[in-house]
């Protein structure tokens, strides 16, 4: 099948690629871009862990081919810290929550977790959890996923954060 | 030492020693996504790998055309059991001593097993061709109800073994017969029960699911014919064991054999085994030259690699009128698939089963266990389960439940009556194994105390009766249960994975200026042993954790371990990390009291440095110890300051623990509302509470999707259904409920920092606890068992069956 | 997980693309917001040779009111129908629906157009179009046409349209002002398809109900509109051998397949269930 070009910008930065029409974001992200922080979980578009911020939304990069993202503006884990490498809020809440284990859903909870606080910059424990409803975590029940993703808003909102991991 | 001398206090809190919160060394690259995971792997010239495998559960196969296969563009090879047999790999020795297909020869067993291996230039045309190989089958009789495996006419499934009646675990009495396993006193068993007042009997099916890591099973074999040597990097929670392993079925020589497991996202026991992925992509790379990657997906990876559980218990208890145990008798029909590629240590067919005493002093007790093959995937593994511990406390749990309610005693009396107490330890249990320690009833009554259990039993009984008066159509459960685990396999005299004692290891090597480099035998696949092991070793040595690097995964350079699984780490690694640190901490001395020009006998450790005793000024930091061991040692001495222990663990170590769960179930609907779950775990010494405290919610959250809708089904003619996320019952945050924690502390009297292991327990006692909470909830209407999974549909069935939808 | 080759194509017009799917005929599929269509090419249970992207068509967008009825663009995602103002004032049923669709990466994705169209009868909102009698705005080589909803579903995954037609716009009859509605779906965790589910909008006069609609998702091949079920609750209190005779008149056509929600039996008798609860909430919010 021929190639198609397409063009986007990923983590702030214009990019080039010859995709198939049935290669998917996520292989297109893995692979040809080399950005392996988003992950692959499942084949039915359940797990999440493929999550990346494309135009301002929490997408599915498994769902996705790439040509669809032709003129996108894609936001990937490897462009949440900052220049000089501070990390964001959410990767900082992770890490002082122990929202994390293995790490395996970690890009994809913290890309949701990013769009979430856009939506709502003070969300209730209940409206953290129904907004991950679309990411799957098997090694930490969630509880501290939600304590991670509290800090952030606290941190964003230049409130005093929580103190580290009870 | 002045005043300007930090305290005590001080100087520990600086090293993130053993007992604090230490934030995770592996946390920096996860949350930046700079994890390193075997698909992010990309090297040269590397090929994919992907499988045709059989709609059937059953079937001859008449021919394999690859073909059309081998005509798609970027397409190289496609392997089929004719390529393997003449290499003798297109069977594998599994760790239970059966062998499992790694291509299917003359039939299929299962729905999914695999039939050919396509290698191509890139996944895409490998997934292209892998649905290309047109294979031709003739359809079996299929057999996947374990009762009947064992009928005269059952059909032969191991044609392979057809005709051997002795198998790994001595005599088989069936052609689908795979191990008889018993253990315990028969004759005194069935005599209490001939006495007993009262019993009861009760078949306990807990139903085949699955570990389900977030990452699938996955591996990148890469073959130098110029070197001779395989580097096969793998989602493997035992690295050293598949090393050994690739080298006796591959011929090629141990040394030149490396394997290399990174980042791992999530094992829960998937991960132990050899599955043929990881053989074919060997062979792959042998036969191209070039290195092969094999990814299974998530539909591959529930139906075809290890399953666990499918374990169907025949229990009985004996008791007294007044509620005192007098004897257990289990039978267990085990269903292990196709093939037995049950990981357990060898000489345990059945796992650590006998555990099924549980928390209860039975004098007496036998358990029988006979192993089946069915039409259904091999296996089964211990999905965070330590060898079946999670099914014998499913049984003695329930069955305890059982019996209170024969009896008309409150479960969690009926428990304080019976759980073995304080002074019995160390305790023999009935069926062999002696637990090490516990303050049980302590525990229990924390538990009950913490919760308000009388008032929740009040509560109860206002709200049945508010039921019987149509007032509420909500029924309330409450769950308890008290487990007692067997984990940190295990000592060299009953444990050994094919014939390699189940011992780990620890080598501790310290820089110059005191920084350290440390490497184990076990593997983390996200319990965070790069943060745990440094800070055993920071308490030992008086050493920074942040200074301290640990590595886990690389055969080359880590000593030999069996791996991370089974809860083992702590007891076994982490044992011989603080046994290592000791060596170390001794030849210090010896240096220090050079240096001090005293004897080692007149010196005492305080936090982070030898001090001379009555005369404190006079010190040497372990810091300072390390310059001078690469500087200047003692006479007879070498220079350096490194040690490798290998752990032969005295015994299995008994982490415990009390649940109590509070359900509210809609009886017009099926659905159950978690109101509260409460756990409370013994787990010895506690090196991070942080880290338990997220190992407890995350085993937990296992344990709710598999109480509450977790199976992996087959219908009559071998279809698995649901393997993928739309049915496989994978809890989201909405879902999950809050957990509640906390603990006691027994250390283990035999363990070197008196460390138990803590993982797996939460799935352990998890599991029962919701199950009890369900039943429970229908107890006063005369239900006595509904089995699990506790789904809408079935929690339903069991209110219609009461009569309650009127 | 891998989907089979296919040519991809972006019209930037209604015209353009009905055009397309005429030229490139049967093996040609529509491609909205993807999230039904891709997880079925991955698995190779769909493979079109052509995809049409709908993505780039402008007019496919929007939501307005018309006169006394609602339109939206077929391709709307469930996330704008879930933010959009005058829906939530005016169509509360469709952002409760929506948030009850899959999760929150899917509805910033799957659209309206796409969920009304395919077929599925896991669909939620097929039963929520049936309960409002909307009308489907179809184009197709043939031209435009509109189709009323109640007569758009005829099997699982069969549909009125031609082959070549797409769904371009959504028209709702605005329901009065202060009417009750209320979706309430049975599933056995968040985003997953219903066991079973209702859709009710009904008004209220004089503490009796005036008027009441009912649509029951996922119990059958297509979505169901129960008329029987609204006629027995017009003009009653909602008391409970009402609602027990229009939960039984639900039931009774419903025909639920058994799969790993439970068996038929079990699902028949909660679409009952969820129209008794729906009744309740619907009139809880009436006014």
């Amino acid at each position: 099948m021929a190639k198609t070009p397409i063009t986007l910008k990923v983590n702030g930065k214009p990019v080039d690629g010859l995709v198939e029409p049935r290669t998917l974001l996520i292989h297109f992200l893995r692979e040809q871009l080399n950005l392996t922080g988003p992950h692959i979980g499942c084949d039915t578009s359940h797990c999440g862990a493929c999550t990346v911020d494309l135009n301002g939304k929490s997408v599915k990069s498994c769902t996705m081919f790439a040509v669809q993202a032709n003129g996108a503006d894609v936001l990937t884990i490897e462009g949440m810290a900052a220049p000089d490498g501070t990390l964001h809020a959410l990767q900082e809440g992770f890490r002082e929550m122990h929202g994390l284990q293995c790490g395996y859903c970690t890009p994809g909870m913290i890309m949701r977790g990013y769009r979430l606080l856009k939506e709502n910059p003070n969300p209730s424990e209940d409206e953290i959890r129904f907004g991950i409803s679309g990411n799957l975590c098997r090694c930490t029940g969630y509880q501290n996923i939600v304590k991670a993703i509290q800090y952030a808003a606290a941190k964003l909102a230049g409130a005093p954060v929580k103190e580290a991991a009870e | 030492m002045n005043d300007m001398t930090p305290s005590q206090a001080e100087r520990a809190e600086k090293l993130q020693g053993m007992g604090c919160k230490r934030k995770r060394v592996e946390d920096i690259r996860f949350v930046q996504g700079k994890g390193n995971y075997v698909d992010d792997l990309k090297l040269p010239g590397m090929l994919y790998g992907d499988f045709t495998r059989s709609p059937y559960g059953h079937a001859r196969i008449k021919k394999i055309d690859a073909t059309k296969a081998k005509a798609v563009p970027g397409v190289l090879a496609v392997l089929t059991a004719a390529d393997l047999k003449p290499l003798s790999l297109h069977y594998m020795p599994t760790l239970a001593g059966d062998v499992a297909a790694v291509l299917a020869e003359e039939k299929v067993l299962y729905q999914n097993q695999e039939v050919a291996f396509v290698i191509a230039e890139d996944r895409y045309a490998a997934a292209d061709a892998a649905e290309l190989v047109e294979v031709e089958y003739e359809a079996l009789p299929v057999l996947v109800d374990p009762f009947k495996a064992m009928a005269p006419d059952a059909p032969v499934l191991r044609e392979d073994i057809k005709d051997k009646t002795d198998g790994a675990h001595g005599k088989r009495k069936h052609y689908n017969h795979i191990f008889a396993w018993e253990i315990g006193d028969k004759e005194a068993t069935d005599q209490a029960f001939k006495k007993a007042e009262v019993t009861i009997k009760e078949l306990i099916s807990y139903q085949r699911v699955h570990p389900c890591p977030l990452e699938t099973c996955q591996c990148v074999a890469s073959f130098d014919k110029i070197r001779g040597e395989l580097t096969l990097w793998g989602t493997f929670q035992a690295p050293h064991v598949i090393r050994t392993v690739a080298s006796l079925i591959s011929k090629i020589p141990e040394h030149k054999i490396h394997v290399i497991a990174p980042d791992i996202g999530g094992g829960f026991g998937n991960k132990v085994g050899a599955y043929p992925g990881y053989i074919c992509a060997v062979v792959a790379s042998i036969v191209t030259g070039r290195p092969v990657k094999w990814v299974e997906d998530r539909i591959e990876n529930l139906s075809t690699t290890s399953f666990a559980r499918d374990y169907h218990m025949t229990t009985e208890i004996a008791a007294t009128k007044d509620g005192k145990v007098t004897g257990l008798r289990v039978h267990v029909l085990a269903d292990h698939g196709a093939f037995d590629a049950c990981a357990d240590p060898s000489k345990w067919p059945a796992g650590f089963f006998n555990i099924v005493t549980g928390s209860y002093d039975f004098p007496v007790a036998h358990c029988a266990v006979d192993g089946v093959y069915t039409n259904k995937a091999p296996g089964g593994v211990a999905y965070r389960c330590s060898f079946r511990v999670t099914e014998a406390a499913y049984c003695i749990e329930r069955a305890m439940d059982i019996l209170a309610q024969k009896l008309g005693m409150d479960p969690a009396e009926l428990r304080m009556k019976n759980l073995v107490r304080k002074e019995q330890f160390p305790y023999q249990s009935a069926l062999g194994w002696e637990y090490d320690s516990g303050d049980y009833h302590a525990a229990m009554q924390k538990a009950m105390d913490t919760v308000g259990y009388q008032k929740l039993r009040a509560e109860q009984k206002a709200k049945q009766e508010s039921f019987r008066r149509g007032e509420t159509r909500e029924l309330m459960g409450i769950g308890v249960i008290f487990f007692t685990e067997i984990v940190g396999a295990g000592p060299s005299r009953n444990c050994d994975i094919l014939g390699i004692a189940m011992f780990d290891s620890a080598e501790i090597r310290i820089h110059p200026t005191g920084a350290v480099i440390a490497r184990m035998g076990t593997k983390s696949q996200g319990q965070g042993h790069e943060t745990t092991y440094a800070q055993i070793i920071a308490t030992e040595l008086g050493l920074p954790a942040d200074d301290i690097t640990i590595e886990e995964g690389n055969t080359d350079t880590a000593p030999y371990g069996l791996g991370t699984y089974g809860s083992r780490s702590t007891p076994t690694a982490g044992a011989a990390t603080a046994m290592a640190a000791r060596k170390i901490k001794a030849k210090a001395q010896m240096i220090a009291a050079d240096l001090l020009e005293v004897s080692e006998y007149d010196l005492e450790w305080d936090v982070d440095r030898f001090r001379v005793k009555g005369n404190p000024e006079r010190f040497k930091t372990m810091k300072e110890l390390a310059w001078a061991a690469y500087n200047r040692v003692p006479k007879g001495l070498e220079p350096g300051l490194e040690a490798v222990n290998y752990y032969d663990p005295p015994n299995m170590t008994y982490p415990f623990g009390a649940y109590i769960c509070v359900v509210d179930v809609d009886v017009d609907t099926g659905v159950t509302k978690v109101r509260r779950f409460y756990a409370l775990d013994d787990c010895g010494t506690r090196i991070n509470p942080m880290i338990i405290e997220g190992q407890i919610h995350g085993g937990l959250t296992e344990a709710f999707g598999i109480a509450m809708g977790q199976e992996i089904r087959y219908d009559e003619v071998g279809n698995v259904t649901g393997p993928s996320f739309m049915d496989y019952f994978m809890p989201t945050a909405v879902e999950t409920p809050k957990w509640e924690t906390d603990w006691t502390t027994t250390p283990s009297p035999h363990h070197p920092i008196g460390a138990k292991g803590v993982g797996e327990s939460p799935n352990v006692g998890g599991v029962p606890c919701f199950a009890n909470a369900v039943n429970d909830a229908f107890k006063f209407l005369g239900s006595t068992h509904i089995p699990m999974p506790h789904d809408h549909w079935r929690t339903w069935m069991a209110a219609d069956k009461l009569g309650l939808h009127g | 997980m891998i989907p089979g080759a296919f040519a991809y194509h972006r019209p930037q017009s209604v015209k353009e693309a009905v055009a397309m799917l005429a030229d490139l005929g049967e093996d040609a599929r529509p491609l909205a917001g993807g999230h039904s269509l891709i997880p079925m090419m991955k698995l190779r249970l769909a493979a079109p040779a052509h995809l049409v992207d709908l993505g780039g068509i402008g007019d496919l967008r929007g939501i307005r009111a018309e006169g006394a009825d609602i339109v939206i663009g077929a391709m709307t995602t469930q996330h704008e129908l879930i933010a959009d103002a005058t829906l939530a004032a005016k169509l509360p049923i469709l952002k409760e629906t929506a948030l009850l669709i899959a999760d929150p990466q899917v509805r910033y994705v799957g659209t309206l157009g796409g969920n009304v169209a395919n077929g599925d009868p896991g669909n939620d909102m097929p039963a929520v179009m049936l309960c409002l009698g909307a009308t489907y705005h179809v184009a197709g080589k043939g031209g435009e046409r509109k189709i009323v909803a109640r007569d758009f579903y005829e099997g699982a995954y069969m549909t009125a349209l031609e082959p070549g037609e797409v769904v371009t716009a959504i028209r709702i009859p605005a329901p009065p002002a202060g009417h009750g509605a209320a979706y309430e779906k049975l599933k056995r965790k968040i985003g997953d398809y219903a066991t079973a589910a209702a859709a009710v909008i009904l008004t209220v006069s004089g503490g009796r109900v005036a008027t009441c609609s009912i649509g029951l998702t996922n119990v059958a091949e297509t979505p169901l509109w129960a008329e029987e079920a609204a006629k027995l609750v017009a003009g009653s209190s909602l008391d409970a051998a009402t609602v027990k005779k229009a939960a039984a008149a639900a039931e009774a056509i419903a025909s639920p397949a058994s799969d790993n929600r439970g068996p038929a039996l079990y699902r028949k008798k909660m679409a009952g269930v969820m129209v008794a609860r729906a009744l309740a909430r619907a009139k809880s919010r009436a006014s």
